[in-house]
């Protein structure tokens, strides 16, 4: 009966009409994703595991007042801890390393008795946009319209594509510069990350940890409600995780945005966007209003430097945090030669188990670190950090609830299409992402329709910080008018 | 700001990635142009801002000084490529 095709709300409740066991929902994603091992998404599959929990799950339905993603079939984006399965962050130095321990989210989720299918796909250490960085190799976007093959996008591509292709029902993911919008965008799904503080980081392998927040990836709007609800709360264990109660968020799709101001960034509108996103984002701006939004044009005069700003305080962060693969405590350690001292080791180590990008960004980091950079790159970036919250902190003490922008500046392009390309070309995908994870804001992208060669395009809806809730019932709002329903054709 | 040769060399150095002096020409071109991207950072009037610290204003919680954790000798070194006798073993060090 297909359930893998299933939404996360379909399936919760068809699990408590006893339409289906958990088991029987559990073996039709893996059936699924065996069958879909030319999308290379999942890269760890764990079928076991995945059966005992739903047997587990089916016990916990039965005996009533299960949780919501009791039963439910989930892919695990392979930057999460997760205890006695391999947990590499697509990077040839964690290379065996399987936790000892296991991650708060994915402890939430097993607590509230959901099933792990295996591991997903990403760019090494959520650096990237595309999972060409993965040393799995790129996953592969389900949707195929000609000979080329496409990325999903990326970090969380493998996510992306798992979900988009029926693999499993939801998938986490990571977002600290548009890991889960810009994939989501690319695939015709739904993702969000939370304000930064929402869900906790511990147990997920650090890339920039004043950026990094984990978000669910979804077919639905209320799917990513449900899903959000578990992975959310405080922990004791993430100093910078919020003690601040969590709502129902669920319960916030209302479809109720009457009044409700919602703001236009002009600073968005760059030179260049193809036309059919900038054609994309007025009829969001339309349904809105139709819907009784007002619409608003709004200012966010440092967003251009967001970019930059970025790609100088992620770096930075990337390479203190990156520094504790040495080859010492887990992972890969290089074959040394005679005489080889511990300089040599690490250097050795880290050269071999580090891709290119990973190191670019560590050297990046490093030097504006560096004694007589510091101020001139680190500080100012973060000082143009502080502005840009500030402009959006201005917008919405002016009334704003949410702002509306495009996700990407294009449809998914081809793997090895930015081979060529220069970094900083390849860093242009985040463009309209980075500013959320700069200021710490909730952003949800949500599929809004097809472009002329028949790939997916979604536009993205920034909200105010906690508020979450009202961000899913606007996600919500777009989602009803734009009536997404297109699968891909299944080709793998 | 362009990186030459010498500088890539020591950035590697500091960042503790051992790269071949032949690939050192490309990575001082890839850096320079990475650096020079940011340097559009410097078209922005900063005077009086204070970097950004945390994202979202909050005091870090305190906990009473007590131990919440320990004995595990065997899960913490489980994972690492060498270890003998409870320890983490790494080339000399020490002459």
């Amino acid at each position: 009966m297909n359930a893998n095709t299933w939404t996360i709300a379909a399936a919760r409740d068809a699990l408590r009409k006893g339409e289906i066991s958990a088991v029987d929902l559990t073996m039709s994603c893996l059936t699924a994703i065996d069958a879909g091992d030319a999308l290379n998404a999942f890269v760890h599959k764990t079928p076991e595991m995945a059966l005992a929990q739903a047997r587990a799950a089916d016990l916990r339905i039965a005996a009533g007042n299960a949780p919501d993603m009791c039963g439910i079939p989930l892919g695990i984006k392979d930057v999460f801890c997760t205890k006695g399965v391999p947990s590499q962050a697509a990077s040839h130095i964690l290379k065996g390393f399987v936790p000892e321990y296991e991650s708060t989210v994915t402890s939430k989720l097993f607590g509230a008795g959901a099933v792990m299918l295996g591991k997903l796909n990403m760019d090494e250490f959520a650096m990237g946009s595309s999972t060409e960085s993965s040393c799995y190799g790129p996953a592969v976007n389900p949707w195929k319209v000609d000979e080329v093959l496409r990325t999903p996008g990326g970090s969380s591509g493998g996510s992306a594509a798992a979900v988009a292709a029926d693999l499993c029902l939801g998938a986490t993911g990571t977002d600290t510069g548009g890991s889960i919008r810009q994939p989501a965008a690319f695939t015709g799904t739904t993702g969000i990350k939370p304000t930064y503080g929402r869900v906790s980081r511990w147990g997920i392998v650090a890339y920039a940890s004043s950026l990094d927040q984990a978000g669910p990836m979804t077919k639905s709007v209320r799917d990513a409600a449900i899903f959000l609800q578990a992975m959310a709360g405080h922990d004791p264990k993430d100093s910078t995780s919020a003690n601040m109660a969590v709502p129902d968020f669920e319960a916030a799709l209302t479809g109720d945005i009457r009044g409700k101001k919602i703001g236009i960034p002009r600073e968005y509108r760059i030179e260049g966007i193809p036309a059919e996103i900038d054609a994309l984002w007025a009829q969001g701006r339309e349904m809105l209003r139709e819907a009784g939004a007002e619409i608003v044009d709004i200012s966010l005069p440092h967003a251009k430097y967001a970019l930059p700003a970025y790609y100088v305080i992620a770096p930075a962060e990337a390479s203190s945090n990156l520094a504790r693969y040495d080859g010492v405590r887990y992972g890969h350690r290089a074959a040394l030669a005679a005489g080889d001292g511990i300089t040599e080791m690490y250097e050795k180590t880290r050269a071999e188990g580090f891709g290119p990008e990973t190191q670019r960004r560590i050297m990046v980091g490093t030097y504006v670190l560096s004694a007589g950079f510091y101020d001139a790159y680190y500080n100012r970036a973060r000082k143009v950090r502080a502005l840009i919250k500030r402009d959006f902190e201005q917008a919405f003490a002016a009334g704003v609830e949410a702002i509306l922008a495009p996700a990407t500046p294009t449809s998914a392009f081809g793997l090895g299409e930015m081979d060529q390309a220069t970094p900083v070309e390849v860093y242009l995908n985040d463009v309209f992402t980075v500013t959320a994870n700069l200021a710490g804001l909730p952003g949800v992208a949500v599929p809004m329709g097809l472009d002329s060669k028949g790939l997916p395009m979604g536009l993205q809806l920034l909200g105010r910080p906690w508020d979450e809730a009202g961000l899913l019932n606007h996600a919500y709002v777009l989602e009803r008018a734009a009536g997404f329903v297109a699968k891909p054709d299944k080709w793998w | 700001m362009s990186i030459d040769i010498d500088t890539a060399r020591k950035v590697a150095k500091l960042a503790r990635i051992r790269v071949e002096e032949a690939a050192l020409p490309k990575l001082a071109e890839q850096l320079s142009g990475i650096l020079g991207f940011m340097e559009q950072l410097n078209e922005v009037d900063v005077t009086g801002i204070e970097p950004m610290v945390s994202v979202t204003p909050m005091r870090l919680a305190r906990r009473a000084d007590v131990v919440t954790d320990g004995n595990q000798q065997r899960a913490i070194l489980a994972n690492a490529p060498d270890a003998r006798e409870g320890f983490f073993a790494v080339p000399k060090v020490v002459e």
